[in-house]
């Protein structure tokens, strides 16, 4: 397998991870998007710097692109491989989907705690189960 | 050492999202690692089938390893991540409106003070 077909396959498990796994669909969200747009402009700075010092350097075989960093163009994007984006954005969404995926779950067991006044100590497991949402 | 330097700005960079946005995600830890977990088990492995597989190499790293991977791996996975939650936490705080209340987001300031 490529890194381009390993990308595309990272890309997809995430968007699947956000809106059928979690159901966290912070992909549906403005302020997602928004957010993602400022972790991208500092992702090409970073990677710019990673790739462009040749830190990281990547098989021709693997990447659509050649071996040289190049600012722009051959299938780079400030140095970086146009696969990275794809890598990131993986690395983005997972991340911020499980983080609302443990947030959601911990205010479910907290309303779930609040109306059940039989315990105050709700195994979340059983809480997120019994939920109405 | 260019690497890890490079992460340490990152860090330094986004620290005032925590301490003047209000970002809250360094004060809650147990989320934090929660959701660190599962995205490090996913993309260390990514990596190191990556590795084994010949599509990227590093050069000019301090060679300290954990386990069979670079430090600077790891450190880029813990640390990106958490850049992402303070920028994404950040947005959210400035910008409650583009979380709708039908969501099952809750973007009142103490919103999921839990683990």
């Amino acid at each position: 397998m490529t890194y381009t077909a390993a990308a595309l396959v990272g890309f997809g498990f995430a968007i699947l991870l956000d809106l059928v796994v979690l159901r966290t669909k912070v992909l549906q969200r403005k302020g997602f998007w928004a957010a993602y747009a400022i972790v991208l402009v500092f992702q090409l700075l970073v990677n710019g710097i990673l790739t462009g010092q040749r830190l990281v350097v990547y098989d021709p075989q693997a990447v659509l692109g050649g071996a040289g960093p190049r600012l722009l163009g051959d299938w780079r994007i400030a140095y970086a491989p146009v696969e990275d984006l794809l890598f990131g954005f993986s690395l983005v969404v997972q991340t911020v989907a499980w983080w609302v995926w443990w947030e959601r779950r911990a205010r479910r067991a907290r309303t779930s705690a609040g109306t059940n006044t039989a315990s105050r100590r709700v195994d979340p497991t059983v809480a997120r189960r019994s939920s109405t949402r | 050492m260019l690497y890890l330097a490079v992460m340490g700005a990152c860090l330094l960079v986004t620290l005032p999202l925590e301490f003047v946005l209000g970002a809250r995600v360094y004060r809650r830890p147990r989320r934090l690692l929660l959701t660190l977990l599962p995205v490090l088990i996913v993309f260390l492995t990514w990596d190191a089938l990556a590795i084994h597989a010949g599509h990227w190499r590093y050069r000019r790293l301090t060679g300290v390893r954990i386990g069979d991977l670079p430090v600077e791996e790891i450190v880029f996975f813990l640390v990106i991540p958490v850049c992402t939650l303070l920028t994404f936490e950040a947005v959210r705080r400035l910008r409650p409106g583009w979380w709708p209340a039908d969501s099952g987001y809750d973007a009142s300031p103490t919103a999921g003070d839990g683990p």
